[in-house]
């Protein structure tokens, strides 16, 4: 059996009936990595025996006639910026090239009670500052469709496509669980600020960054999501209500449901097939019952620069603390100074650095006003408009992203272009409202992602239109070209 | 009279008192053994995020009313950027932009006058971690290492308006701050295990003018006197500098206890702290009514229990002074007066022996062995006549060291006051028969010879016997 | 607005990079493209417009002043680059 083909519910079913072991299921997966690995190259840790260790145990468990929580046996991946208890966590960067967490990130570690395996840790780039794993200090992943094509900023996006883990957790500041989920053909749900804990997530900047999971399907979301969702009283910005039951979002209906279309995310710059199937998906919709209407959202042009400010601001201050004394990297020097400097210069690669100082010079004195707070102001009026959209609207449809996957190389030296190619996801870490990316179709041979919006801790909703489609279309899940 | 006046300003660091960090459950408990008290949120571990410790701002909040201050009713964290071994994530988390507490006062004694001194401020934030040199000082080592023990420990920082003018004024702001502070119970106040700290920044200017002169800030001043002793010497210092023509650089300079002076802490950059609103913290909203409910925790307060001794007790000003500048000493009255109704007599032997002993051997009160019960009984033994005020002071020493119970001291020592006129006959016959000229001048007029007349019984019964009897004994004998 | 080569010496000093004159050089360059860029939102009039640092309207999250077990010594150790007799080592600070 091609158990890497199977999705979560289908995998948790056949451990159910106990048509398959723990183990027979890891090793399934491993070998798979064995398999696509050294082409997709999506992680930077396969945590091989741990996995079997835990497997072995699980079934155990089973044997004993114990009850198995509701994700055993299930294999995952979680991107190398979430801490994991004795498991090296790079965060994809040399400064903390031989971190070993003492600790779990409380999203992870709510995945290991549930009973899902990890199978390894995933590539993306250094301290997630990019969209193309390029700036990994590593290597780079490559695209499941396209051997040329970039999978976006998260190696766990390719890992889930081409069944290398059944699912993943990722993280998303501006957009790279989305992204990564829209150029590889996986579906990718960033929640709401603080809907999932925070702790453990290795920060970048502290008032976007947020975990979240990457599926096959969206009853697979659902499953993942009831799990990392909900209070923890170790991150002050995590939501304090628990999380509603998500299965119960997976209602095949967006009757009378209404749907805005931003008009600024569909001007400029839109690839032609991106456009196309846009429009495909939007009359599927109102086929479907919804009502879906135009809206302005005047500041969205200001959402890149403002965003730009304020992730560099807070990631100069939270990389503050790799300088050699605690973990990861030392580059040995006379004094202290210059034991910072200089480790900090062999540990942190050029997009790093140039953050790292753009944000600094934002908060520094004589810059703060104009630089820093402008920025914040502005975060007020790109939230102003979606508090009117949402006045109206239940969610917003646009794209993730205004391209599909783009080629390696073609952005990789142009900080800017590389920041802009996340235009669409960017103004919602902004204002903190969930959204996920949803495959639909390809163009070009490569795929298609939808990005639905809906208000703060409205993830029912997402959930919904994203189980409506995936019943009543073909175009959700896009096979990669990878030979299984 | 100096030309120059000065202008000083204190800040100072009160850890407060609770069982764990600002913002982690690691302990808070002093001098265990290094980096056993830490976590992924106090050592800046990857990922770590913590949540604020509400024990911190009630006390917070409490330290702040009793400092006569403002509460501030919407407050957040900001991050204080700046690089320091001891300061694991790279940044402090501080109150810069709203402080949870600002515009009070307190009111000092300098020269027998009040003069109130403002404080401007008094916010929260975080302790760094610790810093140990393998050559003793941080300049003469090559190495240094880091507890994080500290690291996350939760401070208020007490900023006072530069109206301080003398090392003398600092030493009593300091002193009526720890006071304050220890009453409301906010803090052990403990200079010698880093739970008050203080930092003084000092300029001086010619009187009569207004405009501030360039500062200084002193640090390393490890107990209250040293503060005032660097603060006279910086403003000596920063005199002679203008006297010779010169400017006053301004720069941080660090005390030097042993050799009595203070010197440049090198420096070589100016800071920017960068500060910003820590994305990680939420605000903290207080309600006015909150704010009050804890405004009614507060006890009764130095200067007010100061005012009830005098008026209650007929205790002298001065005397209720010295005893309400410290909790446990006040307490110490209190608890005495309870067993022994004497409060001036009370109030001469903690002014008298108590204090005298604490200061000779640099004690806190509760490292002495004497209870107030203990002194209450002494008390009783020296009224009913069964040892002498000086005999007094001898077991008051010992139940200082040992804590015995006075009658057993007496008796373990015999030091029982000898009141018996057949015992004394003999001694006052023998004293009389050594000292005739003594005994003639008393004879002569010269009222003032009985005294020393009795010493020389006193003497010959080592302080035992009862001075009245002896005196009375004396006066008959000699015809008076 | 521009930045010298001069500040970005002066931001690396603050951000603790050790940049060579060609990183600078370099630097300086692609910083000013993007602070072009960041321009941007001077066309805005944001004069009466409130700064939005969080994006939740949460405050007063508070824990109890309760106990939490510490990292093992071990533990909190282990991923230190120099260790000695329990402490972080370092080089001189001076």
């Amino acid at each position: 059996m091609q158990l890497h083909t199977l999705l979560v519910h289908e995998l948790s079913e056949l451990m159910e009936k106990k048509e398959v072991s723990c183990e027979e299921l890891t090793r399934d997966y491993l070998q798979r990595i064995g398999q696509v690995e050294d082409k997709i190259k999506a992680f930077l840790t396969v945590t091989k025996e741990e996995a079997l260790a835990q497997a072995r145990a699980m079934d155990e468990q089973r044997a004993r006639g114990e009850a198995l929580p509701p994700l055993a046996g299930i294999p995952m991946a979680i991107n190398d910026n979430i801490c994991t208890q004795g498991i090296k966590t790079t965060c994809a960067s040399q400064i903390l090239y031989n971190f070993i967490p003492p600790y779990d990130a409380t999203a992870a570690a709510r995945l290991k009670n549930a009973g899902a395996i990890l199978v390894g840790k995933c590539n993306l780039d250094e301290f997630a500052m990019g969209s193309s794993t390029e700036h990994s200090a590593f290597y780079s992943t490559q695209n499941p469709f396209d051997p040329e094509a970039v999978p976006g900023g998260s190696g766990a996006a390719a890992a889930v496509a081409v069944g290398e883990a059944a699912f993943a957790l990722g993280s998303d500041t501006g957009g790279s669980i989305r992204q990564s989920a829209a150029f590889c053909g996986v579906i990718g749900l960033k929640p709401t600020y603080g809907c999932v804990p925070r702790y453990g997530l290795i920060s970048y900047a502290s008032s976007l960054d947020q975990i979240g999971p990457i599926t096959r399907d969206i009853t697979d979301l659902a499953l993942v999501l009831n799990t990392i969702a909900g209070r923890n009283a170790k991150d002050s910005t995590s939501a304090s209500v628990d999380g509603p039951d998500f299965k119960k979002s997976l209602v095949n209906s967006v009757k009378g449901l209404r749907i805005g279309l931003p008009k600024e995310y569909f001007k400029t710059g839109l690839a032609p097939g991106v456009a196309a199937k846009l429009q495909e998906a939007v009359r599927k919709l109102v086929e479907l019952g919804a009502v879906c209407e135009e809206v302005d959202m005047p500041h969205t042009e200001y959402a890149v620069p403002a965003h730009y400010i304020i992730s560099c601001a807070e990631a100069s201050s939270n990389l503050a603390r790799y300088d050699g004394v605690r973990h990861g990297l030392r580059v040995e020097a006379e004094d202290v100074l210059g034991m910072f400097k200089k480790t900090r210069i062999r540990g942190f690669g050029a997009e790093v650095q140039r953050r790292i100082m753009l944000g600094t010079h934002a908060l520094s004195t004589g810059n703060y006003e104009a630089c820093y707070m402008k920025a914040l102001k502005v975060r007020t009026l790109v939230k102003r408009d979606f508090e009117r959209a949402f006045e109206k609207f239940d969610c917003l449809l646009t794209p993730t992203s205004p391209t599909t996957a783009f080629k390696i190389g073609a952005k990789a030296e142009d900080s800017l272009a590389m920041y802009q190619s996340e235009v669409f996801t960017i103004p919602v870490n902004l204002v903190g409202v969930p959204a996920m990316s949803l495959p639909f179709g390809i163009a070009e041979g490569l795929p298609v992602g939808l990005q639905l919006i809906a208000r703060h801790f409205d993830e029912g909703t997402l959930l919904r239109v994203g189980y409506t489609l995936e019943q009543n279309t073909s175009e959700i899940r896009p096979k990669p070209g990878l030979s299984r | 009279m100096s030309r120059y006046e000065a202008v000083i300003g204190l800040e100072v660091h009160v850890e407060l008192k609770t069982d764990t960090k600002l913002f982690c459950g690691c302990s808070t408990e002093f001098g265990q053994e290094p980096n056993t008290q830490v976590c992924p949120v106090c050592l800046g571990l990857p990922g770590g995020t913590g949540v604020l410790n509400k024990k911190v701002v009630e006390l917070a909040t409490k330290a702040g009313l009793a400092l006569n201050c403002a509460i501030g009713t919407y407050t957040w964290f900001d991050r204080k950027n700046y690089y320091y071994p001891d300061l694991p994530k790279g940044f402090q988390i501080s109150q810069v932009f709203r402080p949870i507490a600002y515009k009070g006062y307190l009111d000092i004694d300098v020269d027998g006058r009040t003069k109130r001194i403002n404080i401007t401020r008094a916010h929260i934030e975080e302790d760094p971690g610790k810093l140990a040199h393998a050559g003793g000082s941080i300049a003469a080592s090559h190495t240094s290492y880091v507890d994080y023990n500290r690291s996350g420990m939760p401070l208020i920082e007490i900023v006072s308006e530069p109206e301080i003018r003398s090392g003398d004024e600092a030493k009593a702001y300091l002193e009526k701050l720890k006071a304050i502070l220890e009453y409301t119970g906010v803090s052990d106040v403990k200079m010698e295990q880093g739970s008050l700290r203080c930092d003084a920044n000092v300029s001086v200017r010619p009187v009569g003018t207004t405009t501030l002169g360039t500062r200084t800030e002193i640090k390393n001043m490890n107990s209250f006197r040293a503060v005032q002793q660097a603060i006279e010497y910086e403003v000596d210092r920063q005199i002679d500098v203008l006297e010779d023509g010169e400017r006053v650089i301004q720069e941080t300079r660090g005390w030097v206890e042993n050799k009595g002076i203070t010197i440049t802490m090198r420096n070589k950059e100016n800071p920017d702290y960068r500060c910003f609103i820590e994305p990680e913290l939420d605000p903290i909203e207080l309600t006015a009514e909150w704010i009050e409910g804890v405004r009614a925790t507060i006890p009764e307060l130095p200067d007010a229990r100061r005012k009830r001794l005098v008026a209650e007790h007929g205790l002298p000003d001065y005397d209720a002074g010295v005893i309400t500048s410290s909790l446990a000493l006040a307490e110490f009255f209190d608890a005495a007066l309870q067993k022994y109704p004497d409060a001036k007599t009370i109030s001469n032997w903690i002014m008298g022996e108590l204090l005298r002993l604490l200061n000779a051997r640099n004690m806190e009160l509760n490292e002495a062995k004497i209870t107030p019960d203990g002194l209450a009984s002494l008390l009783q033994l020296i009224e009913k006549g069964s040892i002498s005020h000086k005999i007094g002071k001898e077991v008051f020493e010992t139940m200082f060291e040992e804590g015995q119970e006075p009658e057993q001291i007496v008796k373990e020592k015999g030091l029982s006051q000898i009141s018996d006129e057949g015992q004394l006959a003999r001694i006052i016959e023998e004293v009389i028969a050594k000292n005739p000229k003594s005994v003639a001048d008393f004879q002569s007029g010269k009222k003032q010879a009985i005294g020393f007349l009795v010493g020389q019984v006193m003497k010959a019964t080592k302080g035992q016997a009862n001075p009245g009897v002896v005196n009375t004994m004396l006066q008959e004998k000699l015809g008076k | 607005m521009k930045i010298t080569e001069q500040a970005v010496e002066q931001l690396a000093l603050l951000s603790r990079l050790d940049l060579t004159a060609e990183d600078q050089t370099a630097h300086t360059k692609s910083i000013n493209v993007i602070l072009d860029y960041l321009d941007l939102l001077n066309k805005l009039d944001t004069s009466n417009v409130e700064p939005a640092a969080h994006v939740l309207p949460l405050k007063n999250v508070f824990r109890e002043d309760r106990l939490q077990p510490s990292l093992a010594k071990e533990l909190a150790l282990a991923n230190a680059p120099e260790e000695e007799a329990g402490a972080f080592k370092v080089p001189r600070i001076f």
